[in-house]
């Protein structure tokens, strides 16, 4: 078995390759999210979901996405064109650049070529992730700010807030895993939890970095940028066709990008339990499968909780997460520091 | 307590224990006045007990047992038959005497039309829907089975508010409300149903509800 190294790269070609059928795999599966998160919701509220268009649905995304892209592009007076234009590219362009960093697998021989089944193994894995995830907030800020309209400005300004709160949260609970792991490859997390998986260890750290994902890609129930009811739709209100398609493909996306970080650093990207060990190729599956859970329990802790209010979103987050967070690091660190 | 006291403005039920909770004079904290007999809240007043607040701890741990019951419950409604009715294949059924379109009948014996052209619906009609013309009938052209007969018996179907009148209206029972609901269509013009239209024998596309058992 090779062990997938820091700074493994292969030749050029390989890495456009694999680009590709990782950029493709993850655009195929955004409409799969897409259709689950409805089809489950509606499941949820005892209905049925969308089943018209398609055997059950099934093609109810595609009708979504093509209704969105042959729309006008409207833009208000008001607005700042250029970045009005921009901010949807951004959030877009740094959900697709976290997904590049998900290892799917361990470096595999395809045709005598040794691949690494990730986009990209980064030695700052964790850091990469937050500087992308704290870019991907200009596209929520600069979207609401360029509309030129009070209820986006609202929203973003709300979603700022929310993101510098959680986003201390979720690094502190990650600190408790690189310590363990003594690594910031996302591989080499990976290879740390070969004994066991750091679920386990990490319990309240899990937690706590599972609940500040949900502020962190705005989701229920801390989905107070877009807060429907009071802000009519938040940074996104005054955006429409293929804009708006692309701040919501960034949603799913970051979806799925939030699973696949817990996945692999919490779940043990792709090692199974009980010592099994399956032939390379079934590695993106596991992965796969394991990202699914979280799906689908983002989608579960939609269809469950009430949105916050903003004071509560706040005090949350600083005095209840934030403490945690921090309480956690230092016990892990101390612990670290002894067993060592 | 010489005087009664002055009958409490409404406010919100009270939190407090205290049953009579009226200013009196000689109540100089909310626990003072609980044996005033002066005057009776009777049954108005809900004495609310609240435990403690619970501590942060508490409230933390609380509100993850709840977010956790929460979970269990919408789960809980996946494993429940869906409610949905799916219209267009599935309809629901309507009750017998639900009033959707209406339906003029005939004889069945003889086969002439019950309506003599008497114009008592189009007088009944709140919304002026309906328009009679009537004829006499003669022995060549027998129409009804009374001395004249509706030449041009025409309903507004955009203008019908379905109320019924014209049914009870009715003396000879000529004119019924249907049970048919899907009445949506192109123009404004084919929604004014003629006698040939509320004469045929309608479609039955709507169905009908079990009454009782």
């Amino acid at each position: 078995m090779i062990l997938a190294t820091v700074g493994f790269y292969e030749e050029w070609w390989i890495q456009v390759l694999k680009a590709i059928v990782i950029f493709a795999v993850g655009l195929q599966l955004v409409p799969v999210v897409l259709l689950a998160e409805r089809k489950l919701l509606g499941r949820f509220q005892s209905r049925y979901g969308p089943n018209r268009v398609g055997p059950y649905g099934a093609l109810q995304p595609l009708a979504d996405i093509l209704k969105l892209l042959t729309k006008e592009q409207f833009r208000p007076t008001t607005s700042i064109g250029f970045l009005f234009a921009f901010a949807p590219v951004v959030s877009i362009l740094t959900a697709v650049a976290a997904f590049a960093l998900i290892p799917f697998g361990n470096v595999q021989h395809i045709f005598g070529k040794p691949v690494g089944l990730y986009g990209v193994d980064v030695s700052i894995g964790p850091l990469y992730l937050f500087a992308f995830g704290a870019i991907a907030f200009y596209g929520v800020m600069l979207g609401g700010w360029a509309s030129g309209s009070k209820y986006s400005f609202l929203g973003a300004m709300r979603g700022a807030a929310q993101l510098i709160s959680y986003e201390v949260s979720q690094g502190l609970a990650l600190v408790g895993v690189i310590m363990t792991a003594q690594t910031l490859s996302l591989t080499g997390i990976v290879y740390a939890q070969q004994g066991m998986w750091f679920l386990v260890p990490q319990f309240f750290g899990f937690l706590i970095f599972l609940t500040a994902s949900f502020a962190e890609i705005n989701r229920a129930p801390f989905d107070l940028t877009e807060a429907d009811a009071e802000l009519v739709g938040g940074y996104n209100t005054e955006f429409g066709g293929g804009r708006f398609a692309s701040y919501y493909f960034a949603e799913y996306l970051n979806v799925l990008v939030v699973s696949g970080i817990v996945t692999t650093v919490f779940l043990g990207g792709w090692l199974l339990p009980f010592g099994i060990h399956p032939p390379g190729w079934v590695d993106p599956f596991v992965v796969l499968f394991k990202m699914g859970l979280f799906t689908f329990f983002f989608i579960w802790i939609r269809a469950t909780l009430p949105r916050l209010r903003y004071d509560q979103l706040m005090s949350f987050g600083w005095k209840v997460l934030l403490p945690l967070a921090t309480l956690n690091a230092l016990v892990t660190a101390v612990l670290v520091v002894v067993t060592h | 307590m010489a005087t009664p006291p002055t009958p409490p403005q409404p406010k919100p039920p009270s939190t407090s224990t205290a049953g009579a909770a009226g200013p009196t004079a000689g109540a100089t904290g909310p626990t003072a006045s609980l044996n005033v007999t002066a005057w009776s809240p009777g049954d108005d007043v809900i004495v609310v007990k609240r435990t403690p607040a619970p501590g942060p701890a508490r409230s933390t741990w609380r509100t993850f047992g709840e977010t956790v019951r929460g979970l269990f419950t919408t789960l809980g409604r996946m494993r429940e038959p869906v409610v949905t009715v799916q219209y267009p294949e599935e309809k629901t059924p309507v009750y017998p005497r639900f009033r959707g379109r209406h339906k003029l009948h005939k004889f069945e014996d003889t086969g002439l039309e019950k309506c003599v052209g008497c114009s008592l619906c189009a007088a009944a009609c709140p919304a002026d829907c309906i328009r009679v013309v009537a004829a006499e009938n003669t022995p060549e052209n027998r129409v009804s089975a009374g001395e004249r007969y509706a030449a041009v018996y025409e309903i507004n179907m955009s203008r019908c508010i379905f109320c019924g009148y014209c049914e009870v209206a009715c003396p000879f029972d000529a004119i019924t409300m249907g049970h048919d609901y899907e009445l949506s269509d192109y123009s404004r013009s084919d929604l004014i149903f003629t006698k040939e239209m509320l004469l045929a024998e309608p479609l039955e596309r709507t169905p009908l509800r079990n009454e009782g058992k």
